[in-house]
């Protein structure tokens, strides 16, 4: 997935010479997890680029210059570093179009690793995407493979709102995939059916996906047929596709690995509700996070969700 | 150089006339016209009856609340004679008179206040970024403009205003130090009005003064007498003359009095005292520099025809903003992003229906 992340701004960088890309070690180093590696050298240190290390003036700067024409791609170090940023994103950011009614576009992207499962230390395990996605004037997308991250974060550049893009860091070398070399996008705002399926609906994003088909596999093994849903832009958030499934199904387990409530999970019971209220033959269920601080690695295995804890909770839906 | 003779660190102001208007710095007063003098302080006049007019409305009930800007049309009167038509405006909240310099309208500043955002689609000043709330955070936004001016290879420039009080926040050092890394064309004005409501500048900070901050981000800075109409054109004719050659930023203090309140919803009987207010009375910038045009025998107008002149000018802008088109719905929903989500569009169509409801009741 790091190649593909690369090889997404490579394919910008190369095409639209407004188009620049800073943060903490980005430059030189080419980034902690090497995703923009080789890119300063290839671009020029005026478009690939360390900044000082204050993310905060790292989101303000870039707001100015997407304001001036620019279309700044930046980098927070990790998920729980973006919190210092929070004001420029829900104060400015995300309403700069809203408040100029029209006149300042903010094509901006914010691009941070994100999740847990790595052995790390506090604050490097987070989940923000609900913080994020219930902020008016955002986007905010989640890749679940290399595939969808290059084609998600071509979109995400080329969108004229700015969008908050998480890479789930736990994936980023351990998912080997082709990826067409040429450029291609996967459009904002649209879920993926991955596997099709009658008796329950999972909706899971980014690395869970992967738990979730492993937890497939189970239920598959037991009779159970699983639709397995991708959800890819947390928002604007694909309800037709949510709709439609859990329809079809009368069941659905969401799984993700943030603080469950308050979370992306709520939001996905509330449409199942709202959406498909007398589809449903079993209470909507969240496979998430507790409401805790995320562990750190001893405590992990307690909270990271497993695939054998999805398929218990698939059974009990089912079972319900 | 000015800014080396006016060194921060040892907390000299630069000053070119005194509350009499009397040339103190014969060396540094600025070469302007007559004509050009007599038009500056009839700017500062506008913008002065433009805020006594915008109180008004809001005591009648015609607006909402309102920052006043009485006693810093010096500073914004010598801004708005050095920005130029290309350069950009990241304003804070109490420039009025640069926003009006860069083609904002009053009718516009008056529909902002009135409550509506097309207030800030300011239509004839295409680089003027809308007004700023959230204390200091509009720094930044200038430094990313400035790097996009040096990535493009341009020569414009970008003025942003801060307040005493927003020098507190961590954007203020975040906005300088990346702004001095990364050398881009932006002049920070603070402007030092002694209050950040009702906070005085001393409990801000323990600095000798606010220009010196500069020191420590390795930019030029200068305290400068924001009352002194000839001190703030010489330090932006300077600073716009640093920035605009590639050397960089440059931090403006200039120090002034916030001769009204916070805003219409502030008392400051409350924590100022009435001597205190008349002390720097005698400094406010537009009897000193019509004592140094009376001096200099050039001021020949006729200020109370002037005043009504412009009451009615702004009057008729009050008028247009008050019969702006009603707020509707579409305005609460259609800015959110460059296209609706569909998301957005069900909440406006459920809200349509809800309205369209004639109740079940009889």
């Amino acid at each position: 997935m790091v190649q593909a992340i690369n090889n997404a701004l490579d394919i910008k960088l190369s095409e639209d010479k407004n188009i620049v890309v800073y943060g903490e070690d980005v430059g030189v180093a080419g980034g902690v997890f090497r995703v923009t590696e080789g890119l300063q050298k290839k671009y020029g240190a005026e478009r690939v680029f360390d900044s000082p290390l204050a993310e905060s003036a790292i989101v303000g700067t870039g707001l100015g210059m997407a304001l001036a024409g620019l279309r700044p791609v930046v980098e927070m170090q990790f998920d729980g570093f973006s919190y210092p940023a929070f004001n420029q994103i829900i104060s400015n950011v995300s309403r700069m179009h809203n408040r100029s009614r029209g006149k300042f576009n903010v094509p901006m992207v914010i691009r941070f690793p994100y999740g847990g499962g790595i052995n790390a230390i506090e604050h490097h395990s987070e989940s923000p995407e609900a913080l994020y996605a219930h902020i008016p004037g955002l986007k905010v997308v989640v890749p679940s493979t290399p595939h969808d991250a290059k084609g998600l974060l071509i979109s995400a550049i080329e969108s004229d709102d700015p969008v908050i893009f998480m890479e789930p860091k736990r994936i980023y070398r351990a998912i080997k995939q082709e990826v067409n070399d040429e450029k291609f996008t996967i459009p904002i705002g649209k879920a993926k059916i991955l596997t099709e399926g009658t008796d329950v609906t999972v909706v899971a994003f980014g690395a869970m996906i992967r738990e979730c088909q492993r937890a497939m596999a189970m239920a598959e093994e037991a009779g159970i047929s699983v639709e397995l849903i991708d959800l890819r832009t947390i928002y604007p958030i694909d309800k037709e596709t949510i709709k439609n499934s859990i329809q079809k199904t009368g069941r659905m387990v969401v799984v993700a690995e943030a603080n469950q409530s308050f979370s992306v999970g709520s939001e996905l019971i509330a449409i199942a509700n709202e959406e498909a209220f007398l589809y449903l033959e079993a209470p909507p269920k969240r496979v998430m996070g507790f409401d805790t601080i995320v562990p750190l690695a001893q405590g992990e295995k307690y909270y990271m969700i497993t695939p054998e804890r999805i398929f218990y909770e698939i059974e009990k839906t089912i079972n319900y | 150089m000015i800014f080396d003779e006016f060194n921060p660190s040892e907390d000299k102001i630069l000053r070119v006339i005194d509350n009499d208007g009397e040339v103190i710095r014969p060396d540094l007063i600025p070469d302007l016209t007559d004509e050009t003098v007599v038009k500056a302080y009839k700017t500062m006049l506008f913008e002065r009856v433009a805020d006594e007019m915008a109180i008004s409305y809001q005591r009648q009930g015609r607006m909402f609340t309102y920052p006043s800007n009485k006693g810093h049309e010096a500073i914004h009167a010598a801004a708005g004679m050095i920005i130029g038509p290309d350069d950009w405006l990241v304003p804070a909240f109490r420039e009025i008179g640069v926003m009006l310099a860069k083609g904002v309208t009053m009718k516009e500043i008056f529909l902002y206040y009135n409550g509506n955002e097309h207030g800030s689609n300011f239509k004839n000043a295409p680089r003027v970024l809308p007004v700023n709330v959230p204390i200091g955070t509009q720094l930044s936004h200038a430094v990313g403009i400035g790097y996009s001016i040096k990535y493009r290879k341009k020569n414009d420039i970008v003025f942003t205003f801060i307040g005493d009080g927003g020098t507190s926040e961590g954007d203020f050092s975040e906005s300088l130090n990346f702004a001095g890394v990364w050398q881009v064309p932006v002049i920070f004005t603070i402007q030092n009005n002694q209050y950040a409501i009702s906070v005085p500048v001393s409990t801000q900070t323990k600095s000798v003064n606010l220009a010196v901050k500069s020191i420590a981000f390795g930019i030029p800075g200068i305290k400068v007498d924001g009352n002194d109409f000839f001190a703030m054109y010489l330090a932006y004719r300077e600073a716009s003359e640093h920035a605009r050659t590639g050397k960089g930023a440059v931090l403006i203090e200039a120090l002034t009095y916030r001769s009204g309140a916070h805003t219409t919803s502030d008392d400051p009987s409350r924590y100022r005292t009435k001597e205190e207010e008349e002390r720097w009375g005698l400094s406010d910038p537009m009897p000193r520099l019509k004592k140094f045009m009376e001096r200099k025998g050039i001021w020949k107008e006729d200020e109370d025809s002037l005043r009504d002149q412009y009451k009615n000018e702004i009057d008729n802008q009050f008028l247009e903003a008050e019969n702006f088109a009603p707020y509707s719905l579409d305005d609460v929903f259609g800015y959110m992003y460059t296209e609706m989500p569909e998301d957005l569009k069900k909440q406006k169509e459920e809200y349509e229906q809800f309205l369209t409801w004639k109740g079940s009741r009889r």
